[in-house]
């Protein structure tokens, strides 16, 4: 097995940039994570924050107009005589037969929108059927027999009939199981799931997570689970990485991220969590401002716009690297260091 | 399934008597008919002709009736397999029309083939890597397309291959020797040589536009979810495009095989005088000047007959190609 100390993807200062008419968009600006075999890593941030560009990033299926500019993305798989090897793939041509192999063969993704993410011209079985060809040399009536097999394993029930069934044709809840199942098919040993259960209502996202952590015990799965609902990430992760505008502002394990929070923006987010022990008639708290424009980036910290405890002069003038305040616990904030 | 074709079928059946009906009282609304123009045409020449003969050439093709008599009297001549007389001929209107109908068919055939085979490549290229500079060429190519009228094309293509490469006999569908001989391989052979220019000629507007309706339905399939899926799968670029994006746009596209025949056929009257073809657009011309009423309905309800068999055909072939539309749900968006 692959050490637990030994990250299976390493990230480091990943940067992805979008190249439009009214200028440069910084989708990702400076990422670094670890993502560890049979652990969950969950990134937390607003919409538009680079969650998304991040899981492209890796996969290498950033659209036309954007590009990564620097940084490394290290995958470290075992070859057939059992040694760990080590590829970057930031330095592999995006199109390559290689980056081919990897992508949907080690690293498989699912994504939000369930209803969208089928054709609607063809049958489940047969997006399924050739996700399992393309990376294995199992004949079409094996593969289907797969195909099958991986539908009874994510909970679709009569698999056999379902398979010849139309995305349309099912539930949301199941479309998002058969999405599993065929990001599952080669076996994959990273999950990124992006936004998983946004679409889906409270029971079926519930089930939805059950099902991914079943899946992660029985193979010891690394899932990447992006999202923006701190509940989610309570349940799911391991570890996690907040990110404000492209950059990772705080980095730890759950359970200090969730009870020592250090930086103003995930102590805000979490502000901003609905309790269930809330005096009635209190108001939400919500972080003030919004997103600043993407083409208008602040100087100095991204988050000095709408920070409560921002240093003047300081905070508007210099940028924050992200450094260690405990440990395995990282914040990008100069209210811990200069 | 079944319902949705019987559906169709009627739907279609419907639309051909509504055409027939429309076809006959058009005609009939300019002033005077038949025995009006043909009168003032031998007026011209210098010959009179009494109120009494042209009161009996009218009672002799019934146009003395009611408009609704002289229809029903049609649809009863039409259901026994007679389209009626072609007064200016005085031959049947079947007769006249002979061959006219069938060239007329293989020649839209042919521009609608050379519409599909060029549209479909350019279109997906023009999609895939937009703001290209062969996107640019295609695009302005294409503008030069719609904006230039098929006759005018076709009189240049004349002009240039006369005073340029010295060809003596463009245009026609057959060799001057050919034309008049019966049916054989040799004749057909002659007539394939002959249809790229006319095919060219009309399906260069509707190629434009084509190539239009397919890169703007190709740019919106590009960017939905299930490209990134079929992506994140490790599927090459060529085949996600072809497999998934390019199948949903072709939806629509299907859709454009039933109006785009009717838009050569009616633009193709004035090239087929251009370019000489022996196709029905003349002979509607001319039936229309000469008001010959049970020729020029016949030809419009042909051609409206043509073109709801070309939408029933594409409604077909978008049951084929849509899932949804086979399971009868509306649009899942």
């Amino acid at each position: 097995m692959l050490a637990e100390q030994q990250p299976i993807l390493s990230v480091r200062d990943l940067r992805t940039y979008y190249h439009q008419d009214e200028g440069i968009v910084r989708a990702v600006d400076g990422a670094s994570f670890d993502v560890y075999a049979g652990r969950t890593l969950g990134i937390v941030g607003e919409s538009g924050c680079g969650k998304s560009v991040t899981a492209r990033s890796i996969l290498r299926i950033v659209e036309q107009n954007g590009r990564i500019e620097s940084g490394s993305i290290h995958l470290r798989r075992r070859t057939s005589s059992g040694q760990v090897d080590e590829v970057e793939l930031t330095a592999l041509p995006a199109n390559s037969r290689e980056m081919r192999s990897i992508r949907g063969g080690e690293i498989a993704l699912i994504f939000q929108e369930p209803m969208t993410s089928f054709s609607p011209y063809h049958t489940v079985g047969n997006q399924i059927i050739e996700a399992i060809r393309l990376h294995s040399d199992l004949s079409k009536r094996a593969a289907r027999e797969r195909a099958i097999d991986l539908l009874r394993m994510v909970g679709i029930p009569k698999p056999e009939r379902r398979i010849d069934e139309y995305s349309f044709q099912l539930s949301g809840g199941l479309r998002q199981r058969v999405m599993i199942a065929m990001a599952l098919s080669s076996d994959p040993k990273i999950l990124i799931a992006d936004e998983p259960t946004t679409a889906l209502d409270v029971t079926t996202q519930a089930q939805i997570l059950e099902l991914l952590q079943r899946l992660q015990d029985e193979k010891g799965l690394a899932i990447i689970l992006i999202t923006h609902d701190m509940g989610v990430i309570a349940e799911m992760a391991d570890d996690v990485v907040v990110m404000y505008l492209g950059r990772v502002v705080e980095r730890g394990p759950v359970d200090t991220i969730f009870h020592a929070p250090k930086h103003p923006y995930t102590q805000a987010l979490l502000r901003s969590i609905p309790s269930i022990l809330a005096r009635p008639r209190t108001k939400l708290a919500t972080i003030s401002g919004s997103i600043p424009h993407p083409y208008n980036r602040p100087v100095g910290c991204p988050f000095h716009t709408r920070c409560s405890e921002i240093i003047r002069g300081t905070c508007d003038s210099r940028e924050p690297q992200l450094q260690p305040v405990g440990p395995d616990h990282q914040v990008s904030c100069f209210l811990y260091h200069s | 399934m079944v319902s949705y074709i019987i559906q169709r079928f009627v739907a279609g059946i419907l639309t051909i008597i509504a055409a027939s009906i429309i076809a006959f009282v058009v005609i009939q609304l300019p002033p005077g008919d038949y025995v009006t123009a043909y009168i003032a045409n031998l007026q011209a020449t210098g010959t009179m002709v009494s109120m009494e003969e042209a009161a009996a050439l009218r009672i002799q093709y019934g146009l003395d009736q009611p408009v609704y008599i002289q229809y029903l009297k049609w649809v009863g001549l039409m259901l026994r397999g007679n389209f009626g007389m072609a007064m200016e001929y005085n031959r049947p209107v079947l007769e006249v029309i002979g061959d006219r109908m069938t060239l007329t068919v293989i020649v839209s055939f042919a521009a609608v083939v050379f519409i599909w085979a060029l549209s479909l490549p350019i279109g997906i290229y023009s999609a895939v890597r937009q703001y290209s500079i062969g996107d640019y060429i295609f695009t302005f190519i294409g503008f030069i397309g719609i904006a230039v009228p098929n006759f005018m094309l076709a009189l240049i293509i004349m002009y240039v291959s006369y005073r340029f490469f010295n060809v003596q006999s463009i245009g026609g569908l057959f060799s001057p020797d050919m034309a008049l001989q019966p049916w054989s391989w040799a004749k057909v052979w002659d007539l394939i040589t002959h249809l790229p220019l006319p095919a060219i000629v009309l399906g260069l507007a509707g190629m434009a536009e084509v190539v239009r309706i397919m890169r703007a339905n190709l740019l919106d399939e590009l960017r939905k979810p299930y490209v990134v899926t079929a992506r994140a799968k490790g599927l090459a670029e060529h085949r996600v495009i072809l497999k998934y994006p390019v199948r949903a746009a072709l939806n629509p596209f299907a859709s454009t095989i039933g109006y785009i025949f009717p838009f050569i056929v009616s633009g193709s009257i004035i090239v087929s005088l251009v370019l000489s073809l022996p196709t029905v657009g003349p002979l509607l011309f001319k039936a229309l000047i000469a008001q010959d009423l049970f020729l020029a309905a016949t030809i419009l309800l042909l051609l409206a007959v043509l073109t709801v068999i070309g939408t029933f055909i594409s409604d077909l072939i978008l049951m084929w190609i849509d899932p949804r539309i086979r399971f009868g749900m509306e649009g899942s968006k």
